[in-house]
């Protein structure tokens, strides 16, 4: 089984509109919304769940006011400034408590509790692409590396069951905790980028963290007819690095049209760009190794016959 | 007075409308680029960088020779960042979150600081606006860390100036976005008028809640997509602080690294209005609050 994830370190180069798309065009795979904190890919894919799940991770610590003494020890101890004094006795700001546990195992007065921090949901849904695994983290919640680990587990193990050989994930924007959760230990990270002075520097951004974790990418040009010297750059860049190069996608409103009509762009009738994506989710397959896999079963099925 | 360009969903033109706020911007001003993931707003402030500095965090190390292996370190540790495996101490430095509470807890004192490089923050100048941005180090799971050293170096500063500050944030409303937006006197929120742009809008709205703050509606690429967004902010009572209109000549010159406000005189005019109304909303919310 193949695992291929869709990043782009700039946000809203398209990667989700792409990803419904791949979706819409794959077979037998299993769809991953592994942008837990501003997820989007179920605004096109309509899921229906079927199970909701929900997440917890961590704790956070919370004084008791009837047992708090007052002494400050925490405060002092803190080092997220997340321990405050309030009146005779001392609060903790949920928004900045990681969570550590240094306060509650150090309070004399043994007036601060611990428990768990409930972060989030996470669901199994259908779809009329076939089955998504997808989440969404509670507001300003913490933990998203988690759950995207979480879910990556949930997918694959969801996705042998079913005798998938794919599971197609979006991922998050940016280089942190939560991209480098999606990709450790996956096959492809599909980069979609743009030709923009943001977009070329944020992608030598993600292609140094695919490198840094030995994992192979390919690249894809979205809006590409905005700036051809800038596409021009974004390939030697790519050659330079030996990343292959998926094709180009031109900037078009039929994106936004697909996006209200809550379709992937390659559902929508007689659109010119349904070809290209068709040839680069080709190129995606052949990259990951996914056309030799079926071969193979193709060639054991033949055997068994 | 901070303003934190925020949004929720990326790519909505955060840096757009903080690099031209800041091109536009009355009186002394410090820009802080706190996406260090992605950081993107030197590539249009074009500032000359005066210094920079690696930024690290405390990590554990264990002198095994004092080392009992009793166990307290690992029994603490919430982020699985410290174990007792026999007689061998094992970290995982990349896991810490250095809150210290492994040496706090050992009994023996045989855990001293060690450091984990999280980065670099570099400064500089673009005419009078000083300019922040800190760069996480590729690999680097954790950017909130980071994030408040840049914000505590913007604010000296800009307090050492009397200075505003404009933040530019990261996308997403989990922990690096919070982290950022904490402390704002104002969060300005920039969507875009799609489905997409709509529903992280909403999660960013019910995210930045917590801090109490005046919030504003920015609707970049107005006239794509539809009017769900618009009606949204009418039914929470956001005001809608700026409409910056989709046009290819704007595409393009973000493309190049212009600045909207600097490339054009209808933005420069748009953005100086949007610099005022964040200015006269901030005032405002003080002397209530006052």
């Amino acid at each position: 089984m193949k695992e291929i994830v869709c990043i782009s370190g700039k946000g809203g180069t398209g990667k989700t509109s792409l990803t419904a798309a791949f979706s819409h065009l794959a077979e037998n795979k299993m769809i991953c919304d592994l942008d837990v904190d501003a997820p989007d890919l179920h605004l096109i894919l309509k899921p229906q769940i079927e199970a909701t799940e929900e997440f917890y991770s961590g704790n956070e610590a919370i004084i008791d006011p009837d047992r708090c003494e007052g002494c400050g020890q925490c405060a002092d101890l803190c080092r997220f400034g997340a321990v405050f004094e309030s009146g005779e006795i001392y609060e903790i700001d949920p928004l900045r408590c990681e969570g550590c546990k240094l306060c509650v195992a150090m309070c004399p007065a043994e007036a601060i509790d611990f428990p768990r921090r409930h972060c989030g949901q996470w669901f199994r849904s259908e779809s009329r692409f076939g089955p998504v695994f997808h989440a969404q983290l509670f507001p300003g919640e913490e933990n998203s590396g988690r759950l995207v680990s979480l879910l990556r587990q949930e997918a694959r193990q969801a996705a042998e069951k079913r005798g998938y050989s794919l599971v197609l994930a979006d991922g998050a924007p940016g280089i942190g905790c939560p991209v480098i959760a999606s990709l450790s230990g996956a096959d492809l990270a599909v980069i979609i980028s743009e030709p923009t002075v943001s977009g070329r520097h944020d992608l030598e951004r993600v292609a140094d963290l695919c490198a840094y974790f030995g994992m192979p990418a390919a690249v894809v040009i979205n809006k590409a007819d905005l700036n051809e010297d800038a596409c021009m750059d974004i390939e030697s860049f790519c050659r330079q690095r030996g990343l292959d190069l998926l094709g180009r996608v031109p900037h078009d409103e039929q994106f936004v049209a697909a996006m209200i009509q809550e379709k992937a762009v390659t559902e929508l009738e007689d659109s010119p760009l349904s070809g290209r994506i068709r040839r680069i989710w080709a190129g995606i397959e052949k990259r990951a190794g996914l056309n030799e896999q079926k071969t193979q079963e193709t060639i054991i099925l033949k055997e068994e016959e | 007075m901070i303003a934190a360009i925020a949004s929720g969903k990326g790519g909505t033109g955060k840096t757009t409308v903080a690099a031209s706020l800041a091109a536009v911007w009355q009186g002394p001003l410090t820009a802080a680029d706190l996406d260090v993931e992605a950081p993107n707003l030197h590539l249009f402030l074009k500032a000359e960088i005066a210094g920079r500095r690696e930024i690290s965090m405390m990590i554990p190390k264990v002198d095994e020779s004092r080392c009992n292996y009793c166990g307290a370190c690992s029994d603490i540790c919430q982020f699985k960042a410290i174990s007792v495996l026999g007689q061998v101490m094992l970290t995982l430095p990349e896991m810490c979150h250095g809150c210290g509470a492994c040496m706090a807890v050992c009994p023996e004192e045989a855990i001293s600081e060690d450091s984990r490089s999280l980065g670099e923050i570099t400064w500089g100048k673009r005419g009078d606006i000083d300019c922040f941005s800190g760069r996480l180090r590729v690999g680097e799971a954790m950017s909130p860390p980071l994030i408040g050293h840049v914000k505590d170096a913007a604010q000296k500063t800009a307090s050492e100036r009397g200075a505003d500050l404009i933040y530019d944030a990261p996308p997403g409303v989990s922990c690096p976005a919070m982290k950022a937006v904490t402390g704002a006197d104002i969060i300005v929120l920039v969507t875009e008028p799609t489905p997409f742009g709509l529903y992280d809008l909403k999660l960013a709205v019910d995210s930045f809640a917590a801090f109490k703050r005046p919030m504003g509606v920015v609707v970049n690429r107005a006239g794509i997509g539809n009017d769900k967004v618009y009606d949204y902010c009418r039914h929470k009572g956001l005001p809608l602080l700026a409409e910056i209109p989709f046009t290819r000549s704007a595409a393009e010159a973000y493309s190049r690294g212009l600045i909207l406000a600097e490339a054009f005189e209808e933005h420069r005019e748009r953005f100086a209005a949007l610099a005022e109304e964040i200015r006269r909303r901030c005032v405002s919310a003080r002397e209530v609050t006052a």
